[in-house]
């Protein structure tokens, strides 16, 4: 991973290095899996990334990660009823997948710890940069998850509902995803869980097939003794669309990682983030999107909502390849802080070899409007609901641009959820 | 219903008095214009008696159905009653115009003591409201005011006036911005709302308004203070001579 001779181990990358002695005789896996494994915790043993690591600058990792839990925690026994009526729900368990999986029209499921036993996920084990912290940690410990196909031409009815839960301890899952051509598919990855600290691991790896439409929705609602770690990696085929919605809403230390390559013409990637931050807590969203071939597009919109104590991280990297001739892309992040106490930093990053595209980036940081909140106010609306609605407002805009009402109904539920206890 | 009494405001901000010693009664059932040129504290005043924190009062009361509400804030002002249309009325992206009105005529409904309006019964009141003021529903799917044109915007606000059915009308310069059929159809709204048990304030520039809102009392501001009150026919005066005449006398 990163080069720099560490001084010593601290307490968590001891924990993680031990652990993996441990663990290593319980991990499935072929021997070509086993290497990546090696290979992986080989990086880890170099050190956690600090803030010298410029993609961590924000997160300083090694300090930030101060206790690693014990694999073994509690354990939640049922999966939650999903964010989307009448989706098909993909449990993930304390890390584990399930036996028993809905039948889904066009859809083929495998669980993932079969697929590291027989060696065909090796390939795409390999962290994708010097620096791939989360990846090196997950392709150390990962046990299990899914591999969830939708077949060429397939328009799913119902939405498909990949949930990661955990009740403390430690768990490593990859969620992975095969969108055939021409197929349209709706796929809500959940990340949550209960009780006492818990380190997760989650990589999710999406390949969108031509002419195919997806929309991934991550809402991740950790609570506040978690230490999530997450990587989404994509790549989008030739006249493909891929709609990604992150809703940070949770964790001690989050860490949501987002890699998309468009790799076909035509390609459009949507990312659309809503970050609702409370507590004394530290969430970064971390993206890097490759314009790697001519005529594709992309729009990027966060949105940040500080109180508390909350820390966010936004980091923004658009590479555009000397031949993505005609890239059109456009990022914007906007933070409403509500505390003295609260901090956003965001760092937009455009690296541009062609010559003939469209590239803008804005960041604003505001508090609530005074006028807005005065007009509300007079008309009858107390201010500390009047304060609600704007705040509400400011990230809803985000989520009613979803053209899918029900989408939008069931987002706009966990918005509320959210600021009925931090409101 | 309305009482001011030696009213003294400043901005607070820089601490400039814009109301210097005004005072002002009206009566339950009456419409009172207030008139003045520009600079002469008409919106400031309208703004004052809303609750806006911009401005602090330093001298003087109001009282409205005998008790001061300098205390009140907004919100607290608005459930008792008092309803200001505002002349630039806010823009506020994401909040959709229905879930607002739903929102602040529960929130009057239950600062009064009452059950939350039922679903059907919201609608019905608005889609009436909406109809007597020549007004799409469609226009209320959207946010609240966003991409209204300026008429639109000053519908929106007697829209609301209707619906929150306040006590204490307060209109600042409702008229401006209007084209004369749009005038028509808003000052129809206004007299509908005339009551015996109600009062409202027109506050404008011109007595074009006060053709179709036809006022019981009119009164002049100036420099923060009411330097001439009479009927209906002293408008008539001022569009026939001026504000330089009332100004001189009171000089």
């Amino acid at each position: 991973m990163n080069m720099h001779a560490q001084p010593q181990r601290t307490l968590a990358e001891t924990a993680l290095i031990d652990a993996f002695g441990e663990r290593l005789s319980l991990l499935p896996g072929d021997g070509a899996v086993m290497v990546k494994r090696d290979d992986a915790i080989e990086a880890i043993k170099h050190g956690l990334p600090t803030r010298r690591v410029e993609s961590w600058h924000y997160t300083d990792l090694r300090r930030l990660l101060t206790k690693v839990p014990a694999f073994e925690a509690g354990a939640v026994t049922k999966a939650l009823a999903p964010v989307l009526e009448g989706s098909a729900v993909l449990p993930v368990l304390n890390g584990l997948s399930q036996t028993k999986l809905p039948e889904i029209d066009g859809v083929t499921v495998q669980r993932l710890s079969e697929k590291l036993t027989d060696g065909s996920v090796a390939p795409g084990l390999d962290p994708y940069g010097s620096d791939d912290a989360i990846g090196a940690m997950n392709t150390a410990f990962v046990a299990d998850g899914y591999f969830v196909d939708i077949a060429d031409g397939a328009k799913l009815e119902k939405p498909v509902e990949l949930q990661n839960l955990q009740a403390g301890g430690q768990s490593h899952v990859r969620l992975l995803a095969r969108v055939g051509a021409g197929a349209k598919a709706v796929i809500v990855e959940r990340q949550a869980g209960e009780g006492d600290e818990a380190l997760v691991s989650s990589v999710s790896q999406l390949v969108v097939g031509d002419g195919a439409e997806v929309t991934w929705l991550i809402v991740q609602e950790q609570p506040e003794t978690a230490t999530h770690l997450a990587q989404f990696k994509a790549h989008i085929g030739k006249d493909a669309k891929l709609t990604l919605f992150v809703m940070n809403a949770g964790g001690k230390l989050v860490r949501q990682e987002v890699v998309v390559r468009t790799t076909g013409e035509g390609a459009d990637f949507k990312l659309r983030g809503i970050n609702l931050l409370a507590g004394d807590t530290h969430t970064d969203t971390t993206m890097v999107l490759d314009h790697a071939v001519p005529h594709t597009t992309s729009t990027e919109v966060i949105r940040n909502v500080v109180t508390g104590k909350a820390r966010g991280v936004f980091q923004g990297r658009i590479n555009v390849h000397q031949y993505a001739q005609k890239t059109n892309a456009k990022m914007a992040c906007n933070t409403l802080l509500l505390s003295d106490d609260g901090e956003f930093s965001t760092k937009p990053e455009l690296e541009i070899f062609a010559d003939d595209v469209v590239c803008g980036h804005g960041a604003t940081v505001t508090e609530i409007d005074h006028d807005h909140l005065f007009y509300l106010m007079a008309r009858g609306i107390d201010e500390k609901s009047a304060r609600g609605l704007l705040v509400k407002a400011f990230v809803a805009e985000v989520i009613e641009e979803l053209d899918d009402e029900a989408l939008v109904e069931a987002l706009e539920a966990r918005l509320d959820g959210w600021f009925s206890t931090h409101g | 219903m309305l009482e001011i009494k030696n009213l003294h405001a400043r901005i607070v901000d820089d601490g400039t008095e814009i109301i210097r010693g005004l005072n002002l009664t009206v009566k339950a059932g009456e419409v009172a214009a207030i008139m003045g040129p520009n600079g002469s504290g008409k919106s400031t005043l309208s703004y004052i008696l809303a609750g806006r924190e911009d401005y602090e009062v330093t001298e003087g009361d109001i009282l409205y159905n005998g008790q001061s509400i300098l205390e009140m804030d907004p919100a607290e002002r608005a459930t008792a009653g008092i309803f200001l249309a505002f002349q630039y009325p806010m823009e506020i992206p994401g909040v959709a115009t229905m879930e607002f009105l739903k929102v602040a005529m529960n929130e009057q409904r239950k600062a009064r003591g009452e059950e939350p309006l039922k679903v059907p019964e919201f609608l019905k009141r608005v889609k009436d409201a909406a109809a007597s003021l020549n007004m799409d529903m469609a226009m209320l799917k959207r946010p609240l005011n966003v991409g209204f044109s300026g008429g639109e915007k000053k519908r929106a606000e007697i829209l609301q006036m209707k619906l929150l059915e306040p006590r204490l009308c307060v209109l600042d310069e409702t008229d401006s911005g209007l084209d004369i059929d749009a005038l028509k159809i808003v000052s129809d709204g206004v007299n509908a709302l005339r009551s015996p048990d109600r009062a409202i304030v027109v506050i404008t520039h011109y007595q074009r308004l006060l053709e179709h809102i036809v006022p019981d009392t009119v009164h002049v501001l100036y420099r923060g203070q009411v330097i001439k009150s009479g009927d209906k026919s002293l408008a008539l005066d001022l569009e026939a001579n001026g504000y330089a005449g009332v100004i001189g006398q009171a000089a």
